[in-house]
Formats: structure tokens, C-alpha cells, sequence
């Protein structure tokens, strides 16, 4: 983005402050920047403190498996709430496909498995959004039925069809158990650039991995990094991260995107103008209950072996919350998903390396503090302010967090990122409310 | 009362009424599809809800989803919706086995009327958090309350797990220490119906004096209607909005009571039944807000949970039960929403008549 004379004139005389060379970026640039800067404090607080599982490429791979279903359930969320309608259900629909991926996938093979896990979402979609569109109930309460009838459902057809069956490597199903499946998705490695999956520093590595152990300053984080992304990676992911970019472009860059943008913010306008409104959240919403469905084939099938009760563990609740921190944009949701995620692999691998994630949390936090002193958001600046010290303090004061405190983090960010800057969030103007054609003038 | 009143009352409850069997259809398709007698199964519901057993096992499920309906119904009459009676109930629960356990010199009453306070000041108190976020930081009650409810089950599993476990002989049950006898809510029948049924029938009659009959009610009503109205009139809707809240969280304390101080004497992190704050949206629902809704909604769920015990002898899933209870959600709001657009028409078409015919008797023609 270049300026233009106006542009420099209305600015006043040229300030070389941090603040005007941010705002002048397009936003494309400040994702870039944002990225660097992440990276290159991450490196820092590994070279600092030594818990190298920080940028290890153990630590993405993990972070891949847990944030794709978070990802999912995030488009889900956007799919939805874009087109006007807000979506409280996406646990339900996850549920619904966690149990059609572990049905699929035990009788016919994984592949199969994501279809039905797909197809068990869209159920959950199509109901929510007959109710919603068709008899105008209330969005919250809809989905919230779905999420009731989703668990009793599932537990049902658990009892009536894996009860006592049989599956691979002689597993036997239950009430909450589906009986394990045959193939896996199959994942891809780059063995020749990443070395073998398996390998470790102690027997001779080559390759990324030789570069990752030297535990050279940014080389080697960039190594454990780069390895983590081309190593067993599972096709699913790669399909499911092929979703956000094309999420993107099909809503911000295609004539039916533009018509169902319209819908979410003005649904009369966009009715005036000819856009089938009603078609188009029913659309909508088929896809964002596939896209909740896949995320529950995803934990059914990549992450595990089978079909578990409560699996999903509220993971629909986050991936909405990952889109409410991601304000309701796919780039967002990214970066919510992998923020929580990544959280989450640290400290399923190493419990120690959570000190120092803490102080990296804190970093980042004050940045965000001196940019909004500087820009003189001073309730923003108070609240992150107080949090970096709080973090601070817990870094310079805790060894080992308990896990069932950990495991409450993203909601607390996502409580943090609300309360400061609920303000700046934007979400579509008319999601949630009721709406009939020709009902509204 | 006059003859629109009732037509009004008898459209409810028909509508109501109607949800319900519409739910027993569904199911009983879904029972045919996967191969079981829909008629056998009902049948076996409706003899086991004949054994007094069983009743009295409805009325202990009904009990906290009685609690749990009106701290719902308190925030609906508000037009707040609190997902996060599970996660207030959770903390009262937890802090009240705590602090029960250390004020043992107390007498009985008094001993189970701090623990009861001391219960809904904790719900009161986390759902303050999410009154506050909404009324100073513009953060929707529904998100706020769903962040909440995880935070509030990881913190009570951490406090509990560090702090509190206590492991009663060569027991398996993991609980909290236990909550001296003074603490007990007494039986009512022996092992098998709990005081707490009293307590909950009092708290939904104090539900109706408060809402319905009193002046603080009626400017919740108002507010929750129409605040934008109700503020020109002197009502502040974010008092409303905090007041509600708290009131909400601190019925919702109670849920938890039954389990803590009438059953295990003890907070155990096992004890509970999932989603029973979700159940409790569920029951204010199909109740439409109202005490007497309310209170046979909790018991029909009661019901239909107990009876279910008895489907294991005919090998079918009681699980049933929870599609049971789902579609009944669905379908009370739809038929809700359905019976409420045909009550304004009429409406509608009869103010509509009533002003032709004013007219045509002035002698003015349209």
C-alpha cells in the first residue's frame, strides 16, 4: 500500500513513531509482521530459558493434531454466524460427527468415515437451521437443544450398534466406545529433508532434524518448525488447513460470498436486491455443519483410533471462542486456533516448558500494552498491562502448573481478549436475531 | 377470569402438551428405526411410573432441575439467557461441602441455613462475573456464561484435587472431608425422598412472589420486554441486568445441594449429573417461565429419567431418555413460536373486527 500526498498531509509532520509505521501497513503486511515478531520473541524465550520444546518440531506436529479440530469448529462457527446465524450447537454437530466418523470409518475405512462424520454434522446443521430459518426460534436455544439431543443421540446409537461388536486388533465396542477402525489417513513425510519421524538427537540425525539440534539461535527454531509442518503430516490436515484459505476466498472474494456476507449484516437490503436470503442460510449452514462434523471426524479418526464418548471436550465452545478472538475473519481464526493449541501441545509434552511459555504470554501481553499506551487506549492498556504482570509473576513463582488449570487457559484469554476489547470486535450486525422476509421496515 | 385469560392459559398448556407427544412420536420413530418395540418401550415407562420407587426417585432428579428451571426462568424474564448454572452450581457446591465442614459447632438448622447461604452467595458471586463483563465491558451474557462454566470446572476439579480430596477409609470414592451430621439435610422418607423437594417447592414459590407479585418483578418484566421503555420510566436496565444475574446464580447455588448436603455429605467430583444446568434451560422452557410450569416440567424430566431405569430389562438403551428430553426442547420451542404468531394474529383480527364494527356503527363506511 503506498501513500499518497493526502495522505501525508492529513498525517501532519512526518513522526517516526512505531505506532503510525504500524497503522500505515496494509493488513496483510501486519499478519507478517505479527508472525516475525512472534517468531523471533519465541526464539528468544527458547535461547533464554532452555525449554527447547518451545519450538521443537514434536511440539508443531502435536500443536497440528489438536488445533485442526479447533479449526474446524471455528469455519463452522464463521460459516454460520456470517450468514446471519448464530451457532451455539457446533458441539453438538462435532458430537454427531465424532460418532459418524467412528461408525464410518470401523465398517468401511477411514476415508468413508470423514464422509459419514460429514454427513452426521450436516444433520446437526440442517436441523438447527430449520429451526432458526424456517420456525425462527432462537438461535441460542437451538443450538443448544442440538447439543442436548446431539449427546443423548449418539449414546443411544452407541447401545444400539457398537455394543459387543468387533473391530480391529480384536477391540470390542461399548455405550462409549465404537470399535476400532482398520486403516489411518495416510500421512506424509518428507523423509529425505526431515529424517525419519521417529528419530532423536542422540542417535545420529540428518537433514532439518540435524539442524534443529544444534539448537542454533532462530536456525534451528526455524529447523524444528519447518520439520514439524513436513513430517507426518496426515492428508486430513492438509485438507482442513486447504479450508481456511478457501473459506476466505469464496466469502470475500466471490459473488455468493458477497451475497452471504449481506445476509449476516443486512438481510432486508440484500432481499431487496434479489439474494435469496433464506436459501442461502440454509446453504450455510449445510456447510457449517459439515465443516463441525468434519471436526469431529478428525478427532474420531486422525487423533485417535475410535469412536470415545465425550471426545470433543467442549471443543465446539472453544472453536467458537477461537472465532470470536479471530474477529470473525479466517486469518483470525488461525491465529486463535493455533494460540490455543499450541498452548495445549506444550503442555501435553512437557509440563516443564509451561514457565516459559508464561513468560513468552507475558511478553506479548506488554507489547500489546506499550502499543496501546501508545496509541492512548488506556482501559486497554490497564487491562493487558495487569495481565503481563500477573504473568510475570506466575513465571517467577511457578514451576509446574496443575493440568486442570491449564486446561482452563484458552477460556480465560478468550474472557481477557473480550473484556478489553469487545469494543473493536465486530461481529456480522445481524447475527442472531430473527428474521422472516418481508417482515422487517 | 375472563374468557381470554383462559383461552390464553389453555393455548399454553395445549401447546405444551402437544410438544410432548410430538417428542414421543419422534422418539418412537427413532425407537422403530433401530429395531425396538416403540409401545413395549412406553408401556414399560408407564408401569415402572406407577411404583412408588420410582416416584420417589422422579421427585430427587426433579428437585435440583426445580432449581435449576428457575434460575434460568429468572434470567429469561430478564432476557438474559445464563448457560452458566453449570458452572455456578459447581463452585457453590464445592465452597458450601468446605465451609460445612468447618462450622460443625453450629446446631442443625443453623448449620444447614449457613451452608445454604454460603451456597448462594458463591453462585451469586460467579455469576457476577459474567453481570459484570456484560455491564461494563458490553460482553454477551451467552459467550461469557459458556468461558465461565469451563473456567469454574477446571478451577473446582484444581481446588479440589490440591487442596481438598479426601479418601474416607479403604473407600473408592474420592470426596471432600466429610460434612458433620448437624450439616444434613434430613430424609423425608429414609434413603429415598431428601427435604431438599420442600426447599425447592418454597424457592419456586419465592420464583413467584418475586417475579409476578412484586414491584422489583414487574420492573424486571418491563425491562426484560421492552428496556428502552422501561428506561423512560426510571428503570435501569443494567441494574436490572446485575440484579437478575445475581439472583439467577444464587438460586442456581442450590442445584447442587441435594448431592452435597442431602446425599454424599460431601463434595465428590463424580456425584453430579452432567449437564444438569443445561437441563435446567430445558425445564424453564417447556414451563414457559411460570412456577407451576416449572415445577411439572421438573418432574415429568424426573419421570422419564426414572422410569427409564426399568428399559435395561427389555434391553433398550435408556439413553432413550435423553433424545427424549432433546426433542422435547425442539419441539416446545417451535410449537411455542408457532402458537405464539397465531395468538397475536387472532388477536390482530379481532381488535381489527372490533374497530370495523365501532365504526360501521357510527355510520362510517371503509
Amino acid at each position: 500500500m503506498s501513500l499518497t500526498q493526502a495522505d501525508v498531509d492529513l498525517a501532519g509532520p512526518p513522526r517516526r513513531s512505531a505506532a503510525l509505521l504500524w497503522s500505515s501497513r496494509s493488513s496483510r503486511q501486519r499478519i507478517l509482521i505479527s508472525a516475525a515478531l512472534t517468531f523471533l520473541l519465541l526464539s528468544v524465550v527458547r535461547e533464554k530459558t532452555g525449554a527447547y520444546d518451545l519450538t521443537s518440531s514434536g511440539t508443531v506436529t502435536a500443536t497440528l493434531h489438536l488445533a485442526l479440530p479447533i479449526l474446524f469448529a471455528g469455519l463452522s462457527g464463521l460459516w454460520a454466524e456470517r450468514v446471519g446465524i448464530v451457532n451455539i450447537g457446533i458441539e453438538g454437530m462435532m458430537i454427531l460427527g465424532t460418532w459418524g466418523g467412528g461408525f464410518g470409518a470401523w465398517k468401511y475405512g477411514p476415508w468413508v468415515g470423514l464422509l459419514f462424520a460429514m454427513i452426521g454434522g450436516m444433520i446437526g446443521g440442517m436441523v438447527h437451521a430449520l429451526a432458526t430459518v424456517r420456525f425462527n426460534v432462537d438461535h441460542v436455544i437451538s443450538g443448544f437443544s442440538i447439543n442436548l439431543l446431539a449427546a443423548g443421540a449418539v449414546r443411544y446409537l452407541s447401545a444400539v450398534y457398537f455394543v459387543g461388536k468387533k473391530g480391529a486388533h480384536g477391540g470390542v465396542g461399548s455405550v462409549s466406545l465404537s470399535p476400532p477402525q482398520k486403516g489411518t489417513i495416510p500421512e506424509i513425510t518428507l523423509r529425505f529433508i526431515t529424517d525419519r519421524a521417529n528419530a532423536s538427537c542422540l542417535t545420529k540425525p540428518s537433514g532439518l532434524f540435524w539442524v534443529e539440534c544444534r539448537r542454533w539461535f532462530v536456525v534451528s527454531d526455524a529447523a524444528g518448525i519447518a520439520r514439524g509442518f513436513l513430517s507426518q503430516m496426515s492428508l486430513a490436515t492438509i485438507l482442513g488447513l486447504g479450508l481456511v484459505p478457501i473459506t476466505a476466498w469464496i466469502m470475500w472474494r466471490t459473488r455468493f460470498g458477497l451475497r452471504l456476507r449481506s445476509s449476516g449484516e443486512a438481510p432486508s437490503a440484500a432481499e431487496s436486491l434479489g439474494v435469496k436470503v433464506l436459501r442461502l442460510r440454509y446453504i450455510a449452514m449445510a456447510v457449517s455443519g459439515a465443516m463441525a462434523g468434519l471436526g469431529g471426524g478428525y478427532l474420531a479418526i486422525v487423533t485417535n483410533t475410535q469412536y470415545k464418548e465425550g471426545m470433543t471436550a467442549n471443543r465446539g465452545y472453544i472453536g467458537l471462542a477461537t472465532m470470536i478472538f479471530g474477529n470473525w475473519r479466517p486469518t483470525g481464526l488461525l491465529g486463535g486456533a493455533a494460540l490455543f493449541s499450541y498452548s495445549d501441545a506444550l503442555r501435553l509434552r512437557n509440563n516443564k516448558s509451561i514457565p516459559a511459555l508464561l513468560l513468552f504470554v507475558g511478553l506479548i501481553l506488554l507489547l500489546f500494552s506499550v502499543s496501546a499506551i501508545m496509541r492512548q487506549r488506556w482501559v486497554t492498556a490497564y487491562f493487558t498491562g495487569g495481565a503481563a504482570l500477573l504473568f510475570f509473576v506466575l513465571y517467577a513463582t511457578v514451576h509446574r502448573l496443575s493440568d486442570d488449570l491449564t486446561s482452563a487457559a484458552p477460556y480465560i484469554i478468550t474472557l481477557i481478549v473480550l473484556a478489553s476489547a469487545s469494543q473493536r470486535l465486530r461481529p456480522p450486525a445481524f447475527s442472531g436475531r430473527p428474521y422472516r422476509p418481508g417482515d422487517s421496515h | 377470569m375472563d374468557r381470554q385469560k383462559l383461552q390464553r392459559i389453555g393455548v399454553t398448556a395445549a401447546s405444551s402438551v402437544a410438544a410432548v407427544l410430538f417428542a414421543l412420536v419422534i422418539c418412537g420413530i427413532i425407537l422403530l428405526l433401530t429395531g425396538r418395540s416403540p409401545s413395549h418401550v412406553y408401556q414399560t415407562m408407564w408401569d415402572a411410573a406407577g411404583e412408588r420407587r420410582i416416584q420417589y426417585d422422579a421427585i430427587q432428579r426433579a428437585t435440583p432441575l426445580m432449581f435449576a428451571g428457575c434460575a434460568v426462568a429468572l434470567g429469561f424474564k430478564m432476557n438474559l439467557f445464563n448457560i452458566g448454572v453449570e458452572g455456578q452450581y459447581r463452585i457453590a457446591a464445592l465452597v458450601t461441602a468446605i465451609v460445612g465442614t468447618r462450622i460443625g459447632f453450629l446446631p442443625a438448622p443453623l448449620h444447614v441455613a449457613v451452608e445454604l447461604a454460603v451456597a448462594c452467595v458463591c453462585g451469586a458471586a460467579w455469576a457476577g462475573i459474567a453481570a459484570f463483563l456484560k455491564v461494563r465491558r458490553g460482553v454477551n451474557e451467552v459467550i461469557a456464561t459458556i468461558m465461565l462454566n469451563a473456567i469454574a470446572i477446571s478451577l473446582a476439579a484444581w481446588l479440589f484435587n490440591t487442596y481438598f480430596r479426601y479418601t474416607q477409609g479403604n473407600s473408592q470414592n474420592v470426596t471432600t472431608r466429610p460434612i458433620p451430621r448437624s450439616g444434613w439435610m434430613p430424609d423425608i422418607v429414609k434413603d429415598q425422598l431428601n427435604g431438599f423437594f420442600i426447599v425447592a417447592l418454597l424457592v419456586v414459590f419465592a420464583y413467584w412472589i418475586v417475579v409476578f407479585k412484586s414491584r422489583f418483578g414487574f420492573r424486571l418484566r418491563a425491562s426484560g420486554h421492552n428496556d428502552v421503555a422501561a428506561k423512560t420510566s426510571g428503570i435501569s436496565s443494567k441494574r436490572m441486568i446485575v440484579t437478575a444475574l445475581l439472583l439467577s446464580g444464587a438460586v442456581a447455588g442450590f442445584i447442587g445441594m441435594q448431592q452435597t448436603l442431602g446425599d454424599s455429605h460431601a463434595y465428590s467430583s463424580q456425584g453430579f449429573v452432567d449437564g444438569i444446568g443445561f437441563l435446567g434451560i430445558a425445564v424453564a422452557l417447556l414451563g414457559r417461565n411460570h412456577p407451576i410450569g416449572i415445577v411439572l416440567s421438573a418432574l415429568l424430566f424426573g419421570l422419564l429419567a426414572a422410569s427409564a431405569t426399568k428399559l435395561g430389562l427389555i434391553k433398550v438403551p435408556q439413553e432413550i431418555v435423553q433424545i427424549i428430553e432433546g426433542v422435547i426442547v425442539l419441539s416446545v420451542v417451535i410449537v411455542n413460536e408457532a402458537s405464539g404468531r397465531w395468538v397475536d394474529k387472532r388477536t390482530q383480527q379481532r381488535a381489527a373486527h372490533a374497530v370495523e364494527h365501532h365504526l360501521t356503527q357510527l355510520g362510517v363506511t371503509a
